[in-house]
């Protein structure tokens, strides 16, 4: 050790590290560890290693859960289920208050072990994961609390299978677990391979409070326990993870009746503008990116930085970039700890190289570099053009991409030219900017002036292939919760298609008529150049054009060309709806005659004019919220668009059940590519001179008749289509699920119901996702 | 004996003329300076033989500081001695060291003279408040007049106080031009210009009167009197050390800085030090471009370092008044 003279002529800072003797004397004590299920460990069995990247040296034995393991687990928890659902919200929040307050008193204990199992920073572990985890039961023990209030009506799933990343492990289990028993459910939660070791204290904390039996059970074990969680009887899966992995579930739990979340993978902006803080950006940066070795699914992985002060910048940051630390993550002096594990480092290796290949030029400072363990320096990867695969994938590493752009405008582009949409940073000085772009990227949050902001009262999560659902707040409740039930009402099978003549059916007399398909605000003949024929009561209707695959990309296109639909004031979309109305109550009787004309009720008339009265109210009052998260930051909740979403009707209510799907998705802001009733068209295809009249603009509405599973799914595998609803049979609902894994898009389907009464908040919200905006403010 | 740090081992800043341009357009975005300040002592932590060294080189920076309207001659004469002998022997002599003495010892321009002839042959420099200290409202002759006389009693370091008034109306001119006549007046000694930061209302207004200041001819920028009902804060700080970086980035000279008013701990002694070497490097800890303005600091670093050495908690009784 150095003299105290010697260091004063250093100045160094000497080693300051973390004791970690109680937490190796718990893994020695308690490992190999089983899992825990039904209030118990269970013997280990099958074991692997769970190592400390920093050392390569072993932590403790895991036990590979089979799926006789995770069965266990989900039967354990189904039994616990109806109980803790039925206890008083007061008293889960009690149980969940405990929680918090045992994790505070062992705060210590579970910064140390996940440092050990993960390689993070103790900094970080100590300062950030675990008061985020603690904040995250304290704040659902209110939920538990308040659920009769605020959740009326509303029912927990039941069991859910939780599967959790790596890189945040103990803060991940508390943002699914906290939600899930606030709401009344019980879960199965299986940690990722490389991490389970807080998952493990986390259960003995459990039984420390003594939370009933049952309520929470871990399951350890790699992707394969986690296949047999999301196939097992659960009643929701919820997951962080990777967008590929992602996709799998999402099509292994399509037809199914299992609710789903996903919180996947990001390549998220930073935004630096001339008129920024360059030194908070800076700073910025390195919370953005060499926070958690860059691990992190919405870091700012992708620098966007204006021309006018590229260079500054660039100094600035790579001058901070040789003031990192790495090393040691146990020392309180360490800015990046270890990669978690070997496979994770090649990966990283393999992606940055790639991204120098293709032309990007790699700054990493002369770190001194442990000679040890699982490390990577931090770096920055310059001239990573969007071309540069190291601009769209995700490297999940300490490196970002540093690229310029000219204009707002050009920002904009570059900053959502990724198919995800987790975060943005956005920094300037210049609020009007700021919030200007914060409306135009395409993100679930946006931080402007700061970056990686979390709070258990703020929503969290992702746009576009970064996931549905959000965690956190009221929305993060929602998510675990059952919206109460509507009952079902079965439709009869659509009638078959016949392209070629239909002489036993002969057409009333009278002048012709030829309903077209609806596309960009012109009727335009369908692509196939067939029709086939509408027929009620053994009589023939008419003839609908056969829409196909090509009308829907067409469709699709007029759709984006409408984008200014989303920036109209609500005020200005209640106009057009009203309008609406208006035009289709001088028009009542007409529509009521077809009605009855096609075997249906009359009456839709009447109630689809009194939907669009409802949903023109609707348009300027789904507020969004201002979240108690942190104070001086002001955290905004935004319902947002989707953008264009696409919309398969009943077939049951030709008029209404159109009505309702439509009409609550435009009022949002969202442009519609809409397939209707697809035995009965004709209703639908008579709503174009009313929408010609009422100022609804081009490409709002866009109507592609034909068969409905179809053009749905089309529509669920077009990449451009950002959500889906759709309504029909079992199949239809499945083959919807499955096929919308392409790009991810929120599906909503629905069984036929009594459309006179099917309307509300639910469509609002399944019409809109939310965008959290973190504003810091002080002088 | 000599202190151990050659003081203003650099060349002397001679100041610029007068350019809007390097600060009329500086962005500082409060609540992410207070995000960075506050993390920066989260980040780095000294341990054992390292706290010492760094509690040690914190004395080594100490202006220790008598600014009260009832000092007399006997009570700077007993801060002086302290100034020479800022820790017990049996202290120092744990630490391994030989001699430990503060950076300077800061009064009021009638007792600088009590302070140079307790000091004589100690090499601690004399620090003297001028320019109508705290608030600085006197006329300009007559606060040139008291660093003249300051400079004469054998002050070798004169801390000024700006005008308030230039930075909140704008005047950056008027601000220059004081300044710039201010350096003047000082001659050999340095100039340590106080902006008083807690009165400037916002951390821009910090900048660009640090700036200024620089660009007057500024040896030092220090931030507050002590005086002010908000004195030394990181945030402010980390805003100044920025000023004088992007300073030394257009000019080349190293300009000192002096927090002041507001450290009174030894965890405040190291949080400070952290900010100065993770924002402009290893020179910015010594005594030639780093004092800090305080009275009580030194007592509790003394505590702290009492335990270090032996393992017991101290007591103040056992140690000499400043």
């Amino acid at each position: 050790m150095p003299t105290v003279k010697e260091i004063l002529d250093s100045m160094d800072y000497g080693p300051a590290p973390e004791a970690a003797g109680e937490v190796t004397a718990w893994l020695a004590e308690r490992g190999p560890f089983g899992h825990f299920i039904d209030g118990s460990f269970t013997a280990p069995d099958d074991t692997f290693a769970t190592d400390n990247p920093a050392t390569g040296d072993t932590l403790a034995q895991i036990s590979q859960g089979s799926a006789q393991d995770v069965e266990l687990a989900v039967k354990a928890a189904r039994k616990a289920a109806p109980k803790w659902a039925g206890l008083a919200g007061h008293e889960r929040a009690k149980y969940l208050y405990a929680i918090a307050r045992h994790i505070q008193k062992r705060a210590r204990f579970l910064a140390v072990l996940e440092v050990l199992d993960n390689g993070k920073p103790i900094r970080e572990a100590r300062d950030i994961d675990v008061p985020l985890a603690i904040r995250h039961f304290y704040h659902h023990a209110g939920w538990a609390e308040l659920l009769a209030d605020e959740f009326p009506g509303h029912t927990p799933h039941g069991v859910c299978g939780q599967i959790i990343p790596w890189n945040f492990p103990l803060l991940m289990l508390a943002w699914k677990i906290a939600p899930a028993l606030a709401a009344g459910n019980t879960v199965v939660l299986k940690p990722a391979e490389y991490t389970p070791l807080t998952a493990l204290a986390f259960a003995e904390i459990c039984a420390e409070v003594g939370l009933p039996k049952g309520v929470v059970n871990i399951v350890t074990g790699d992707g394969a326990t986690g296949a047999a969680l999301v196939e097992s009887d659960v009643d929701k899966i919820a997951f962080t993870g990777s967008t590929d992995v992602g996709r799998t579930i999402r099509r292994a739990t399509a037809g199914t009746q299992k609710a789903l979340t996903l919180e996947l993978g990001g390549k998220s902006p930073f935004i630096v503008f001339p008129d920024a803080d360059l030194d908070a950006a800076v700073e910025g940066v390195v919370d953005a990116i060499w926070f958690n070795q860059g691990e992190v699914c919405c870091a700012g992985s992708r620098i966007l930085v204006s021309e006018a002060v590229a260079r500054d910048f660039t100094d600035r940051l790579t001058t901070r970039l040789g003031k990192l630390r790495v090393g040691d993550p146990l020392d309180k002096c360490t800015d990046l700890g270890a990669i978690v594990h070997p496979t994770q480092l090649a990966r990283i290796r393999e992606l940055v190289s790639a991204g120098e290949a293709a032309g990007a030029t790699l700054i990493q400072p002369e770190t001194q570099m442990p000679a040890k363990g699982c490390y990577f320096a931090p770096g920055l990867l310059i001239g990573a053009e969007p071309a540069n695969p190291a601009s769209t994938e995700e490297i999940f590493g300490p490196v970002a991409t540093l690229t310029t752009f000219r204009t707002p405008a050009e920002a904009v582009q570059l900053a959502n030219n990724t198919r995800y949409g987790l975060s943005a940073s956005i920094w300037s000085e210049n609020i009007t900017l700021a919030l200007d772009i914060a409306a135009q990227v395409k993100a679930g949050v946006v931080w402007i002036n700061c970056t990686n902001q979390f709070d258990a009262a703020a929503g969290f999560g992702g746009m576009r292939e970064s996931g549905f659902g959000r965690e956190g707040g009221r929305e993060g409740m929602a998510a675990y919760l059952r919206a109460p039930e509507v009952k079902s009402k079965p439709e009869a099978p659509a009638s078959d298609f016949k392209a070629m003549p239909s002489p036993a059916t002969p057409a009333s007399s009278g002048i012709d008529r030829t309903p077209k398909l609806y596309i960009g605000g012109k009727q335009t003949r369908p692509d196939s150049g067939h029709s086939y024929t509408i027929t009620a009561k053994g009589r023939e209707l008419g003839l609908a054009p056969l829409g196909s695959r090509k009308d829907i990309r067409n469709a699709v296109e007029a759709a984006h060309k409408a984008g200014a639909w989303g920036k109209q004031t609500g005020h200005n979309r209640a106009q057009v709806l009203y309008y609406i109305a208006e035009n289709l109550a001088a028009r009542q009787a007409e529509f009521e005659a077809h009605l009855k004309d096609a075997g249906h009720d009359p009456k839709e008339a009447a109630a689809t004019v009194a939907r669009a009265f409802y949903y023109a109210a609707w348009a300027d009052k789904f507020d969004g919220a201002v979240k108690s998260t942190q104070s001086a930051k002001v955290t905004l909740a935004m319902h947002e668009p989707w953008g264009v979403m696409g919309v398969a009707c009943p077939d049951a209510s030709p008029l209404l059940g159109f009505a309702s799907m439509v009409l609550p998705a435009i009022a949002m802001g969202n442009r519609v590519v809409a397939v209707p009733a697809q035995s009965m068209p004709l209703l639908a295809t008579e709503l174009y001179q009313v929408f010609d009249t009422s100022d609804l603009p081009r490409g709002v509405v866009n109507i592609v008749t034909g068969p409905r599973n179809e053009l749905a799914k089309t529509l669920a595998q077009h990449d451009d289509v950002a959500a889906m609803w759709y309504c029909g049979d079992a199949d239809g609902r499945k083959m919807v699920a499955c096929e919308s894994a392409g790009n991810l898009k929120a599906t909503w389907t629905l069984e036929n119901r009594d459309w006179m009464n099917a309307q509300g908040r639910d469509f609002l919200r399944h019409a809109t996702q939310i965008k959290t905006i973190w504003v810091p403010y002080g002088e | 004996m000599p202190p151990t740090d050659t003081p203003h081992s650099h060349p002397r800043n001679p100041g610029t003329s007068l350019d809007l341009a390097w600060f009329d357009k500086i962005a500082v975005n409060t609540p992410a300076a207070a995000a960075r300040a506050a993390t920066l002592a989260t980040r780095r932590s000294v341990k054992k033989e390292w706290q010492a060294a760094w509690l040690v080189n914190a004395i080594k920076c100490i202006d220790l500081t008598t600014l009260a309207g009832d000092d007399t001659e006997a009570r700077v004469a007993r801060l002086c001695a302290k100034a020479r002998r800022p820790l017990a022997d049996h202290i120092v002599e744990g630490l391994g060291l030989e001699a430990v003495q503060t950076g300077a010892v800061c009064v009021y321009p009638t007792m600088v003279g009590a302070a140079v002839r307790a000091l004589e042959g100690s090499g601690i420099p004399v620090a003297s408040v001028a320019t109508g200290f705290p608030a600085g409202l006197m006329p300009l002759n007559l606060r040139l007049a008291e660093i003249l006389y300051a400079t004469e009693q054998g002050a070798a370091e004169i801390d000024i106080v700006i005008s308030r008034a230039h930075v909140l109306q704008g005047d950056w001119a008027a601000l220059y031009d004081e300044i710039a006549a201010m350096r003047e007046a000082c001659g050999d000694a340095h100039l340590k210009a106080i902006l008083a930061t807690g009165e400037l209302g916002s951390l821009r207004n910090v900048y660009k009167a640090s700036m200024v200041a620089m660009q007057a001819g500024a040896d030092f920028i220090k931030t507050s009197t002590g005086k002010e009902s908000v004195n030394a804060t990181l945030p402010v700080s980390l805003t100044m050390v920025r000023a004088l970086r992007d300073y030394g980035a257009q000019t080349g000279f190293k300009i000192g800085f002096k927090p002041a008013g507001g450290l009174k701990t030894a965890k405040d002694a190291i949080a400070w030090q952290v900010l100065m070497k993770e924002e402009l490097g290893r020179d910015w800890l010594r005594p030639d471009l780093f004092r800090v303005g305080a009275s009580s600091l030194l007592g509790d670093i003394e505590r702290q370092l009492e335990h270090h050495v032996t393992g017991r908690y101290a007591s103040s009784s056992r140690h000499a008044l400043a």
